[in-house]
């Protein structure tokens, strides 16, 4: 199903918020507007396009360009219509013989210095210039050829004032000789961006983009890449690579980017099958009209010749692969799964959900495991990042997501951020909160690492309280004493939300002197008065919103950490008010739908326990099987089980166990000892080595569905696509479900939908219609909020009472040794996403070609390590090799990787230490020493030629 | 007026400049003038430590640094001659004279001699638009200048 949409009109300049109603006649059209408002933005309010270059409602008005000028009754001269603001009566007149005479001495200089070859442009037909020149009836430039930028050599020789295209970005190209100098791309940088890579050097007919300074090009200036320049651009002097290949797109499907937990709305730009490039929708609601560079540009994964899209089997996993029908695939997998049941009972089989594939996809694959397989064996990813979060949010508040939508970041006061890295795992929220920072609002980073958002341009006050890995709970314990010791403290809310002996139980429990910010520095290496500066500053901030991510999760303590953060936000009445609450940056696309779901082997989609009767009658009732009220096995349950021989059979769809799970022996270890191995995914990945049938996947742009971001809002993904592989990857879960007697007849995941409605109250009122209508909503969608919640607890909080927890610090297993003196910590990098399996086959590569180790300058020459110098990170677990980067931006003591590169396998050193109360594993917290080596490990090298034995594919014979 | 022999010398000397005006509203000018006194030009290595101290970034800075002509790029020679090339010292003949100067020296504008005495600047007003046209040779100016006149301010300037 194509949706074709007429892009959004750029208004000129951005919508202003006040509750001031102004009325104003724009060429005899009566319009009213919010004050503040550009006479431009009024006008096209009024529907009347004034023409202009430099103006566009990405920015914010910059009046250089002079091209619209109006004349304005009253008002002397012409004023530009973009810097104009809109008067009470005020009296436009958009079009007047004198305006249309200065708009034509305008053009005719911008023309008299850009190349006329506007048929060879790539440009062609999507150029402002072109149409504005079209606009004003240019039809002569009476100026002489002179000096120019475009020419490459006039008459005298080589013209010095051209420079040549920079080609150094992969996705886009800059060309100067067809620039007019707008400076929307160096504003785009500043504005939306937020990294000021950008820049106009000289001045007057000097005047030029720069990126960076003179002797960088974009790849090596602070670029990120993230195409709002491009975006911007109303000439071809910044322009997508695959526009200059392909053409201009002929139609758009709106789909949600498959990236991040931030849920970018995009434009997907087509022409006929194929992509030509993907720009966010001003009218997207979690990224308003931004993206960052792998939604963005890196989609070029879906078409990658890695990507294998016919069935595969292999009696044992060292065979080689064999190319079957769909129908030989799955009734090997059926054949198998049932022969497993039937020989080691019903529960020896099991399925793990994808966080990249849709809500309706997710729900019929934790649908089969419960009403096919007859067992509640299914578990998500999110077991290994936001399992914690569900959990401590659910017992502190009453359900298992963050409480505010990305807007409210705009009314922030103060941004309190744990754990997380926002400018480079969800970067466009991270600009976004950038945006505020430079308006004034405060920062506070609890982070091992010295994270980009600390260095942000322009910003306000900032504070960093680099803690110790694993000290989590002690640091933001110590901050709830200093704020109960000074009683800053909201009593009101605290009295009218939660229970006041409960917090006055905590209160006692904060106060304890261990907790006191001298005693926590002796653990987290926090100075006490940092500790306490940042409990004044977020208790004090008249809207304190708390921000964080997996470096809050993935402890041995994680959920102790999250209910800490509630606790924090609860007695500074930081919830139910724009601008404030406590919100996970979820990881993946999808994770907080997969999650909703049902996909935990203990809780039905909704959250509702397997044990609750009313909840299981009701599945018995409409799936029309019995139901198994014993809650099943979590990921590191199967894997345990599978080593004991007791598990043996699993159905994976879309995730890389093997590389994304901890201890990366145990799990190869536990699929090995597995008789059927199912990878559903677009790549033969690392889990795939180990398994016995790969059944094709299916992109996100081949499909239909629905993705939740990280602020609980239901986003459409529209097929602009065939699948490759032939079916979406709900049609092959429901062909496999079928291939074990289920009989299931959906036809389009809104039928899938519309069960899910039917059967979760906070998704009642979800239908395609409404998320079609609305483009997005924010569960709960039921009755009470027929268009969704985008603030949660506003009245009260869902559990009732908001529940103080007490959060004893235990610190982790995980201890510094004589043998591993050192803490690893993991993290991401803006170009690469998770286990890179999409990021790796784009250019992305440009930016992150493999991982590196970080270490502070003292440990390196402690162990004569020198920059770039492979090492060696071993653990209690397993080594591997990498090169170092010697840095400050981690403490003494502390070293810092990312795993996206499966040749490093940072996860063989993590451990299987895991969240007390979920199993979430304590990625962030691994002893470890580092010492020089010569290249990759032996463990590498291993690895390396089984994954390249186990990925051979037999020849289909020839026909 | 040349640059230090190494890296951490030229990063150590900015950062006393930076600090020196860092708590100064707009520091970035005073910061690049004395940048320049030091060393002749604005070392393209100095814009990412003052972009950092500032909070900026060094696109910001480099914009600024070629915002301004005075701000060099490159050592000029020891002693600069600038001649006014704006429109008052156009009207009274500014450009025969440049002409005149470029040929007496043997340098086109921006040049410095072989000898890295003298370079030949134009600059566009200095501000004696009564009496054009003008010319200046390190701190002094000169009204109603003819190539004699120029010549002697070279030659007195020991250029």
């Amino acid at each position: 199903m194509k949706d074709f949409i007429i892009p959004s009109r750029d208004m000129g300049t951005p919508a202003v918020k006040s509750d001031v109603i102004v009325n104003l006649t724009v060429d005899g059209i009566p319009v009213s507007v919010p004050s503040g408002t550009s006479v431009m933005r009024a006008a096209a309010v009024a529907g009347i396009s004034v023409p202009k270059l430099c103006a566009t409602d990405h920015v914010s008005a910059f009046g250089s360009c002079r091209l619209c000028v109006v004349q304005i009754d009253g008002m002397r001269g012409t004023p530009a219509s973009c810097t104009t603001p809109v008067g009470e009566g005020m009296v436009v007149r958009t079009q007047t013989d004198e305006v249309a005479q200065i708009r034509k001495g305008v053009m005719e200089l911008y023309i008299s210095d850009h190349p006329l070859d506007c048929l060879t442009c790539a440009a062609n037909g999507d150029c402002e210039l072109q149409d504005m020149a079209g606009a004003v009836g240019l039809r002569e430039v009476r100026y002489e050829p002179g000096q120019n930028h475009f020419a490459k050599r006039s008459a005298e020789g080589p013209n010095p004032e051209y420079r040549p295209k920079d080609q150094s970005n992969p996705y886009f190209t800059f060309d100067p000789a067809k620039c007019i100098v707008c400076s929307r791309c160096v504003r785009a940088c500043e504005e939306v961006q937020g990294t000021f890579a950008l820049t106009i050097e000289g001045r007057g007919f000097d005047s030029r983009v720069s990126a960076g300074m003179e002797s960088d090009s974009f790849l090596s200036s602070d670029c990120v890449s993230c195409g709002a320049c491009v975006q911007v651009c109303p000439t071809a002097t910044l322009i997508e690579n695959k526009v200059i290949e392909i053409g201009t797109p002929e139609h758009i499907v709106k789909t949600t980017c498959a990236y991040c937990g931030v849920g970018c709305s995009f434009d997907v730009h087509m022409r006929g099958e194929e992509v030509v490039r993907m720009v966010p929708s001003m009218d997207g609601k979690a990224n308003r009209g931004h993206s960052c560079v792998k939604g963005r540009f890196a989609w070029g994964y879906a078409t990658h010749q890695d990507r294998k899209l016919e069935p595969m089997i292999r009696e044992k996993i060292t065979d080689p692969w064999r190319v079957v029908s769909w129908d030989e695939a799955l009734g090997f997998a059926a054949d198998r799964l049932r022969k497993s049941q039937a020989d080691h009972g019903r529960d020896s089989i099991g399925v793990i959900t994808s966080s990249r594939c849709t809500n309706e996809e997710t729900y019929l694959v934790q649908k089969l495991a419960r009403a096919v397989f007859g067992n509640n064996n299914t578990d998500t990813c999110a077991r290994v990042c936001h399992s914690p979060t569900g959990y401590g949010l659910k017992t502190a508040f009453g359900t298992s997501a963050g409480t505010h939508d990305f807007d409210s970041v705009e009314d922030t006061d103060l941004a309190l951020v744990i754990g997380a890295n926002p400018t480079d795992g969800h970067p466009v929220f991270g600009s976004r909160l950038r945006k505020r920072l430079r308006q004034g609002a405060g920062l506070i980073v609890i982070d091992p690492r010295e994270i980009d958002l600390l260095s942000t341009p322009h910003m306000g006050d900032s504070m960093h309280l680099p803690l110790r890995p694993g000290t989590n709970v002690a640091v933001v314990t110590s901050l709830a004493h200093v704020i109960v010791a000074e009683k800053l403290y909201d009593e009101a809310f605290i009295r009218e939300k939660c229970d006041w002996d409960e917090f006055l139980a905590y209160a006692d429990f904060a106060l304890d002197p261990k907790h006191s910010p001298e005693e926590v520095e002796k653990l987290s290496k926090v100075p006490a008065d940092l500790i306490r500066k940042a409990a004044r500053a977020y208790a004090s901030a008249p809207r304190g919103s708390i921000y964080y991510g997996l470096g809050v999760t993935e402890h041995s303590q994680g959920s102790t950490t999250v209910m800490a953060i509630a606790n924090l936000a609860m007695m500074c009445g930081n919830i139910g008010v724009p601008g404030t609450g406590v919100n996970p940056l979820r990881g993946q696309n999808n994770v907080q739908g997969s999650c909703d779901m049902g996909s935990f082997p203990h809780e039905y989609p909704g959250y509702r326990h397997v044990s609750d009767d009313a909840t299981r009658e009701l599945y018995q009732r409409v799936w029309g099987v019995e139901l198994s009220p014993e809650p099943g096995l979590r990921i590191p349950n199967m894997f345990d089980e599978a080593l004991a021989g007791r598990f043996r059979g699993l159905y994976c769809q879309g995730e890389d166990i093997v590389q994304s799970d901890p201890d990366t022996r145990h799990v190869t270890g536990a699929l090995s000892a597995m008789d059927i191995v199912i990878v559903h995914d677009l790549f033969l990945n690392e889990t795939s080595n180990y398994a016995h049938v790969f059944l094709p996947g299916s992109s996100f742009l081949e499909k239909d569905g629905t993705f939740t971001n990280a602020e609980r809002r239901i986003n459409l993904v529209n097929r602009a696509m065939t699948p490759k592989n032939g079916y979406e990857d709900w049609e092959v879960t429901q062909l496999l479900a079928n291939r074990l007697g289920a009989n299931w007849t959906y036809e389009h995941p809104r039928e899938i939908m519309a069960e899910i409605a039917l059967t979760t109250p906070s998704f009642a009122n979800v239908t395609y219609d409404l998320l079609e209508r609305e483009g997005s909503v924010q569960w709960p969608c039921n009755e009470a909020a027929p268009l969704g919640t985008p603030l949660m607890h506003i009245d009260g909080f869902v559990r009732g009472k908001g529940k103080f927890i007490h959060t004893e610090y235990v610190a982790t297993e995980e201890r510094t040794g004589a043998r591993f003196p050192l803490l690893l910590t993991t993290g991401r990098i803006l170009s690469q996403y998770n286990v890179g399996a999409q990021t790796r086959r784009t250019d992305n590569t440009a930016w992150h070609p493999e991982d590196i180790l970080e270490i502070h300058p003292s440990d390196a020459e402690n162990r004569g390590v020198r920059d770039g110098d492979w090492v060696r990170v071993a653990s209690r677990s397993g080594d591997t090799s990498l090169r170092a980067l010697i840095t400050d931006r981690v403490a003494p003591g502390v070293v810092y990787t990312t795993f996206h590169h499966p040749t490093t396998q940072a996860n063989v050193v993590t451990t299987d230490n895991s969240d007390w109360a979920t199993n979430c594993p304590e990625f962030k917290v691994t002893a470890v020493q580092v010492s020089p080596s010569n290249g990759p490990s032996e463990w590498q090298e291993e690895y390396q030629s089984h994954s390249d034995q186990s990925r051979r594919i037999l020849p289909t014979a020839a026909e | 007026m040349s640059l230090p022999a190494s890296p951490v010398e030229l990063t150590e000397r900015i950062a006393e400049i930076i600090a020196a005006h860092k708590d100064r509203e707009g520091p970035m000018l005073p910061i690049l003038h004395d940048i320049q006194e030091e060393w002749g030009f604005v070392p393209e290595a100095a814009q990412p430590i003052i972009a950092e101290a500032l909070g900026l970034t060094r696109a910001e800075v480099h914009g600024v640094v070629s915002f301004y002509h005075d701000f060099r790029d490159h050592p000029s020679g020891r002693h600069v001659l600038r001649l006014c090339r704006a429109e008052a010292c156009q009207s009274m003949g500014a450009d025969a004279l440049a002409a005149q100067v470029q040929a007496a020296l043997g340098l086109d504008w921006h040049e410095t001699t072989p000898d890295g005495r003298l370079t030949l600047e134009p600059v566009f007003c200095l501000g004696l638009c009564a009496c054009a046209p003008s010319a200046q040779m390190g701190d002094r100016l000169m009204g109603r200048a003819t190539l004699a006149k120029v010549q002697r301010l070279v030659a007195g300037a020991g250029a």
